[in-house]
C-alpha cells in the first residue's frame, strides 16, 4: 500500500479543465518532484490535496484513507502540511507568533506551543528574526517562514510550492539543505519547483505534467531525457 | 531583564487603574460622576466585545446593537412576564445574545468577503423591527419599565466595574492562548490559517459567541440600571452598533485596552461638550459679559454628538490605529518623545 | 384586484426613486469597492436644501438644480480629503474607508440636527397631495413626476457610462483598478468624480422625495439601509442590478404595507435582503450577468 497516492484526479473550472486525470504514488521518505510549465495544473493539484478545492472526480489517498473533499484544517490535522506559492504570512504577527499559531494544531497549551515553535524556528534558522513582524521579512525569509509554519503542524507529508523561486544562489543552497534535513527527520516531501537544477538534484522521483495531464514519471535522469518533457519546456522546435 | 521589567509595567498599569476605579466611589460622592463612570464602564464592555470580533478576528460587525438589545430585553421580559428578578436576566441576557449570534454566524461565516458585515447590519435592524412589531410580547414602542433595585448608584457602579474588568480580563486571557492566536490568524489570512489547522468557521463563531455574550450582559445590565428600554433605545443602529465601532476605532482596533481608552474618550468628550466644558463657557460669558461667549457655550452643548463624530473622522485620518495602536506615533509627534537610541 | 394594482403602482413609483438611490450607491461601490454608509445622510442633506429653498418659495423640482451641484461638490470633497488619503494608510481593518463613511454620516446628521433641531419639517407644495386616476387606480402626482425624473436620470446615467470617455473610465476603474491605472486612467480622479456623481444622484432622489415625505435629521440612517439593501439585491457594483433592486424593494415594501400592515413595510425589505444573501449571494447580477 502506498503512503500517499492520487488517483485519476480531475478538476474543472467552468469549461476549463485544469487537471485531467493525474495519478501518482509517493512512498514514505521520498522527495517527490512535481514539474510542468506555468499553468500546467501543479498548484491546482496541491490545492486539491490540501483541501482548498474539492476534486471534480478522482481520489486522494493518504495512509489508506480517502481524503479528497475534506476541509483544509482537517487535512492539516491528518498530517499534511503545505506552503503557498504566493506566500501568505500572517503579516501583523511576529515570526514567532506565526509559528506558535501553527503549533496549536498539535498542542493546546501556550507553553508547549512556544517550545515547539522555538525548536522549529531554530531548525529553520529563523531564530534571529523571531521578533520581526512577518510582513517586514524579505522574500527569502517569508519563504522560509512558510516552511517553518508548515513544519510546526508536525506533518508527515509536506507540500512545498515553489519555495525556491526568487531566492539568490546562496539562499537556494540553504533552502535545498533545509529540505534535505526535513526529509532526514522523516517527513515525506512533494515539491513543485521551476528551477530545474534544484528539483533535479533534490528529488528521488519526478512527475511531469503539462496541460493537466501526466507526460512522464521516473528518476530525475529519466525525466530529464524524456522527449515529451523537453518539448513541453522548450517547445517542439528544440526537441 | 529589561523585557521582564517592561512586562511587569505593562501588567501593573491596568491593575493600578482597576484599584483606582474600585476606590473611586469612596472619594467621589457625586451621582452625576458615578453615572458617567457607569456609562464609561458599560462602553468598555461593548467596545471590547466588538473589538474581539472585529479587531482581533477581522469580522466587522455593524449589528452589535442586536446583541445588546437582546440582552436588555431578556432581562426586561423575564421581569415583565414572569416577575423574575432582572438580575437573573443578566446571566441569561448574555446567553440569549449568544443564542442569537449562533445561527447568525452559522449562516454568515462560511461566506467570504463582506457578507458578515452586510448581514450583521440587517440582523440588527431586523431584530429592532421585530421588537417593535411584537407588541404583545415586547410592549412594542411603549417599551418596558422596571423599578431599579438600588436607589444608590454605588452598587451599580461596582457591578458594572466587575463586568467590565471581567470582560477585558477574559479577552486578554483569550488573546494569550490558542483561540487568540487563531483569531488573529483568521484576520491576517484565512487561507493560511486553514492550512495551519485552524477551523476558520468554528473559530469565527467562537469569537462571535464570546463577543455576543459580553454585549448581551452589558445590555441586561443597562436594563437593570436604567429601568427603561424600548426598541429604539437598545437596538439603535447609531447609538449602539455604530458607537461600538467608533469607541474601538478611537481607542485602537485590535488592542486589548484600546476600547477602554476609546470608551473613556467618548464619554468624556460627549460630556465635555454637553456641559459646555463643565460650565467654562457660561463662566467666561458671565465673567467677561460678552454674550457671544455664552451663546458659543450653548452651541457647544448642543453639539456633543457632533464633537465626537468629528473626533472620529480626525482619528481615522491621523491615527488610523487609534490612540493605543498609534501611541508611539503620538509620543513622537505630540509629546516630542523620541525613543532612546 | 384594484387594491393589488394600486399597491403595484405605488410600489413601482417608489421603486423608481429607490433605483436612483441605489445607482448612486452602486457606482461608488463599484469604483471604490466600499459601501458608502453615509449615502442616506447625503440624501437627507439634499432634503434639507430643498426645505430651505422651499421656505424661500423655490419649487422642489427647481431646487434639484441647486441641491445636485452642491452635493456633487460635497461628495468630491469627501472623497478627495477624507477617503482617498486612507488608501495609502495601512491599518488593522481594511474597512477603514467604510468606517470613515460611518463617521461622516454621523457628522452630517449632527450638523443638520444642530442647525434645524430634531423636529419634523415638511415641504408643502400645492401638488403634494394631488392625485390623478387611470381607471380605478390613482397616481400620486409628485411620485409620478419623481418617477419620470428618476427614469430620466437613470437613462442619462446609462448614456454617460456607455458613451462618454469619462463614463468608460469609470467603468474601467470599476472592473479593474490596477489595469485601468496602467491604461492611463487617473483612478484617483475617477473615484473623486464618482463619489460626486453618486452624491448628486442621491441628492436628486432627496429633492424628489421631499414633497411627499417628512424631513428630520435621522432620516438618513434608514435610507442608508435601504440603499444598502438595494445594492445587495442588485449585486454589488451592478448598475442594472440596482434598478432591479430598487424596484423590487419598492414593490416589496408596498406589498408588505398593504397586505401585512404599515409596520411591516421595513421588515419585508429586510426579509428579502436576508433571503437574497442566503440563496442568491451576488444578487440579481448573478441572474442577469450584467
Amino acid at each position: 500500500m502506498a503512503f500517499f497516492r492520487v488517483e485519476k484526479l480531475v478538476k474543472t473550472f467552468g469549461g476549463l479543465t485544469a487537471v485531467n486525470g493525474v495519478s501518482f504514488d509517493v512512498e514514505q521518505g521520498q522527495i517527490f518532484g512535481l514539474i510542468g510549465p506555468n499553468g500546467s495544473g501543479k498548484t491546482t493539484l496541491f490545492n486539491m490535496i490540501s483541501g482548498v478545492y474539492t476534486p471534480t472526480s478522482g481520489k486522494v489517498l493518504y495512509k489508506d484513507r480517502e481524503i479528497q473533499g475534506m476541509k483544509p484544517h482537517k487535512i492539516c490535522k491528518l498530517g499534511i502540511g503545505r506552503t503557498f506559492q504566493v506566500v501568505k504570512p500572517l503579516g501583523r504577527m511576529t515570526v514567532r507568533d506565526n509559528v506558535i499559531a501553527a503549533s496549536f494544531s498539535r498542542v493546546n497549551s501556550m507553553g508547549e506551543a512556544r517550545d515547539n515553535a522555538m525548536e522549529i524556528l531554530d531548525f529553520c534558522g529563523l531564530t534571529p528574526v523571531k521578533a520581526t513582524l512577518a510582513k517586514s521579512l524579505p522574500i527569502a525569509g517569508r519563504k522560509r517562514l512558510e516552511i517553518a509554519r508548515a513544519l510546526a503542524t508536525r506533518p508527515d507529508l509536506l507540500l512545498l510550492d515553489e519555495t525556491a523561486a526568487g531566492l539568490n544562489p546562496t539562499e537556494l543552497l540553504s533552502a535545498m539543505n533545509l529540505i534535505r534535513r526535513i526529509r532526514e527527520n522523516g517527513t515525506t516531501v512533494i515539491i513543485i519547483e521551476h528551477i530545474m537544477h534544484v528539483i533535479m538534484t533534490i528529488s528521488d522521483r519526478i512527475h511531469a505534467i503539462n496541460f493537466g495531464t501526466t507526460i512522464a514519471e521516473g528518476t530525475p535522469k529519466e525525466v530529464a531525457a524524456n522527449q515529451a518533457v523537453i518539448e513541453a519546456y522548450l517547445g517542439t522546435d528544440y526537441a | 531583564m529589561k523585557a521582564a521589567g517592561s512586562k511587569m509595567k505593562k501588567n501593573l498599569f491596568p491593575l493600578l487603574l482597576l484599584a483606582g476605579l474600585a476606590l473611586l466611589p469612596l472619594v467621589l460622592e457625586s451621582n452625576y460622576f458615578l453615572h458617567l463612570m457607569i456609562l464609561f464602564l458599560l462602553w468598555v464592555v461593548i467596545g471590547s466585545s466588538w473589538n474581539l470580533l472585529a479587531g482581533f478576528t477581522g469580522q466587522v460587525s455593524f449589528g452589535h446593537a442586536a446583541f445588546f438589545g437582546v440582552g436588555a430585553y431578556t432581562a426586561g421580559l423575564l421581569f415583565h412576564h414572569l416577575q423574575i428578578s432582572p438580575w437573573w436576566g443578566m446571566a441569561l441576557g448574555g446567553v440569549f445574545a449568544f443564542l442569537v449570534g449562533l445561527p447568525f454566524g452559522a449562516i454568515c461565516f462560511p461566506l467570504r468577503g463582506a457578507y458578515f458585515a452586510l448581514a450583521s447590519l440587517a440582523l440588527g435592524e431586523g431584530i429592532r423591527h421585530i421588537a417593535t412589531i411584537a407588541e404583545s410580547f415586547t410592549g412594542g414602542m411603549v417599551g418596558i419599565m422596571i423599578m431599579p433595585t438600588f436607589v444608590s448608584k454605588v452598587p451599580y457602579y461596582y457591578i458594572t466595574l466587575f463586568l467590565a474588568s471581567l470582560s477585558v480580563l477574559s479577552i486578554q486571557l483569550i488573546m494569550r492562548s490558542k483561540p487568540g492566536y487563531y483569531f488573529i490568524s483568521i484576520r491576517e489570512d484565512q487561507d493560511a490559517a486553514a492550512s495551519l489547522g485552524v477551523n476558520t468557521t468554528l473559530y469565527k463563531n467562537v469569537s462571535l459567541a464570546i463577543s455576543a455574550f459580553w454585549t448581551g450582559m452589558a445590555g441586561a445590565l443597562y436594563m437593570n440600571y436604567m429601568g427603561f428600554i424600548d426598541p429604539h433605545v437598545v437596538f439603535s443602529l447609531h447609538d449602539y452598533s455604530v458607537m461600538a465601532i467608533l469607541v474601538a476605532i478611537v481607542g485602537g482596533v485590535g488592542t486589548v485596552y484600546g476600547p477602554t481608552v476609546g470608551a473613556f474618550i467618548m464619554v468624556a468628550f460627549q460630556e465635555l461638550f454637553r456641559t459646555g466644558f463643565f460650565g467654562l463657557f457660561a463662566f467666561l460669558g458671565k465673567a467677561t459679559g460678552v454674550a457671544a461667549v455664552t451663546a458659543l457655550g450653548d452651541a457647544v452643548k448642543k453639539a456633543h454628538v457632533l464633537g465626537f463624530g468629528i473626533l472620529v473622522i480626525v482619528v481615522i485620518l491621523y491615527l488610523p490605529n487609534g490612540v493605543v495602536g498609534d501611541w508611539e506615533k503620538i509620543k513622537r509627534n505630540v509629546f516630542r518623545i523620541h525613543p532612546a537610541k | 384586484m384594484d387594491v393589488f394594482l394600486q399597491t403595484l403602482v405605488a410600489g413601482f413609483l417608489k421603486g423608481g426613486l429607490y433605483a436612483l438611490i441605489g445607482i448612486g450607491m452602486t457606482l461608488i461601490m463599484g469604483v471604490m469597492g466600499i459601501i458608502n454608509l453615509a449615502h442616506g445622510q447625503l440624501m437627507m442633506l439634499a432634503m434639507y436644501v430643498t426645505f430651505v429653498l422651499n421656505t424661500m418659495g423655490v419649487d422642489p423640482y427647481v431646487s434639484l438644480f441647486v441641491a445636485m451641484p452642491l452635493l456633487f461638490l460635497l461628495g468630491v470633497t469627501i472623497q478627495k480629503f477624507l477617503l482617498n488619503p486612507l488608501i495609502r494608510v495601512e491599518t488593522i481593518l481594511p474597512e477603514n474607508q467604510v468606517l470613515m463613511t460611518v463617521g461622516i454620516g454621523m457628522v452630517l446628521t449632527e450638523i443638520v440636527r444642530f442647525a434645524f433641531k430634531s423636529d419634523y419639517k415638511y415641504v408643502t407644495t400645492e401638488y403634494s397631495n394631488r392625485t390623478f386616476s387611470l381607471g380605478n387606480i390613482s397616481f400620486s402626482v409628485p411620485l409620478t413626476i419623481a418617477f419620470g425624473i428618476a427614469l430620466l436620470f437613470t437613462l442619462a446615467m446609462f448614456w454617460f457610462l456607455l458613451k462618454t470617455d469619462l463614463g468608460r473610465s469609470i467603468r474601467a476603474t470599476a472592473q479593474d483598478k490596477d489595469a485601468a491605472t496602467l491604461m492611463g486612467v487617473n483612478t484617483g480622479r475617477i473615484t473623486v468624480i464618482t463619489f460626486g456623481i453618486g452624491s448628486a444622484l442621491v441628492a436628486a432622489a432627496g429633492c424628489l422625495l421631499a414633497p411627499v415625505y417628512y424631513i428630520f435629521p435621522d432620516i438618513g440612517g434608514p435610507f442608508t439601509s435601504k440603499a444598502f439593501i438595494i445594492t445587495i439585491l442588485g449585486g454589488l457594483g451592478s448598475t442594472v442590478g440596482a434598478i432591479f433592486g430598487g424596484v423590487t424593494l419598492g414593490l416589496a415594501e408596498s406589498m408588505g404595507a398593504t397586505y401585512f400592515g404599515m409596520e411591516y413595510e421595513d421588515i419585508v425589505g429586510l426579509t428579502i435582503f436576508i433571503l437574497v444573501l442566503l440563496f442568491l449571494p451576488g444578487g440579481f447580477k448573478r441572474l442577469t450577468k450584467v
